[in-house]
């Protein structure tokens, strides 16, 4: 029995709930251009996988990582600037499919937060160092 | 000390931090990821059909001034089983649907509709999940509702209980 588990687990259903459809070609094939792909690459460490939440689609193995990263590679191949396909994106899933908040809205707070802080504790610390004078 | 509210600042800055943390507990997360295509036209998109007998699908099939359903599925999706009584039920109530098959294989889509009926009006097969990618759509099952003009006007993710019936068939008629 013990021997069977593992075979039983290899074919239990989330290995094949993905399907069998073809990878696209270009999921898991680098661009020949060695410039391309690095800015695919990058790209692709900040997008989010939409099908397993936590991970960029340069790290998931899922399909829908997959179909994600060769529609990166294809549209960089096509000369498209990365940040055109950052909102490509953006335009199908909505901000939160980037791992690189955009500078407006609760992203912009977000972005000035850490500036304000400093101001802050400089002011405190300000008040902290007079005294101590 | 000459300003003592300054003490306070910490004390409402934890109790801030305290009150998000209980509204984070209190209140649902929504881990669902919705297309943000709402209100925008259909892709261009021509798939090939999916199984033998039930024509292909482009969006210009879809965007023919009929409002109707889009179905997102796959054979080898469980929660696409169960939707199948539902999707017979749309039909009886004389809405369209259309579907596409998601990374599936002919044989598989035919042993799938001859197991749980066809409420397919046509099937388009997109193997590699370009078309779903171009929809804004994160998974199977999803069932879109489109205007007569091709626009989406809703999209209802995971499989279609009994309960959302009467809600997606308003949804079609309101568009018509």
């Amino acid at each position: 029995m013990r021997a069977i588990v593992p075979i039983l687990l290899t074919l239990s259903t989330p290995v094949i709930a993905q399907g069998s459809g073809p990878m696209p070609p270009l999921a898991n094939r680098q661009l020949v251009d060695p410039a391309k792909e690095a800015q695919a690459m990058r790209l692709m460490h900040s997008l989010r996988c939409i099908q397993c939440q936590g991970q960029s689609i340069a790290d998931s193995d899922a399909a829908m990582a997959a179909t994600m990263r060769a529609e990166v590679r294809q549209q960089i191949a096509a000369g498209e600037k990365p940040e055109a396909i950052r909102s490509w994106m953006i335009d199908r899933y909505g901000e939160w499919v980037s791992f690189e908040p955009d500078m407006k809205g609760a992203g912009l707070l977000l972005w000035i937060a850490p500036f304000f802080i400093f101001l802050a504790s400089i002011w405190l610390a300000r008040g902290l160092f007079r005294r101590r004078a | 000390m000459n300003r003592p509210w300054i003490l306070w600042i910490p004390l409402a800055v934890v109790a801030f931090i305290g009150g998000l943390a209980f509204y984070g507990l209190a209140v649902p997360k929504d881990d669902q990821v919705h297309s943000a295509m709402i209100g925008k036209k259909l892709p261009a998109f021509a798939l090939p059909a999916a199984t033998a007998g039930v024509p292909a699908l482009s969006n210009t099939d879809i965007a023919d001034g009929k409002p109707r359903l889009l179905n997102i599925f796959a054979s080898w999706c469980l929660p696409c089983k169960a939707e199948a009584p539902q999707l017979e039920a749309l039909k009886a109530a004389g809405i369209e649907i259309d579907a596409i098959a998601i990374r599936d294989k002919p044989e598989d889509v035919a042993a799938f509709l001859a197991e749980f009926g066809n409420p397919f009006r046509r099937i388009g097969s997109d193997s590699e999940m370009l078309v779903q990618l171009k929809l804004g759509s994160s998974g199977v099952p999803e069932t879109y509702v489109i205007g007569g003009d091709g626009t989406i006007l809703f999209q209802h993710i995971g499989d279609i209980r009994a309960e959302h019936v009467p809600m997606l068939i308003e949804k079609v008629n309101a568009a018509r």
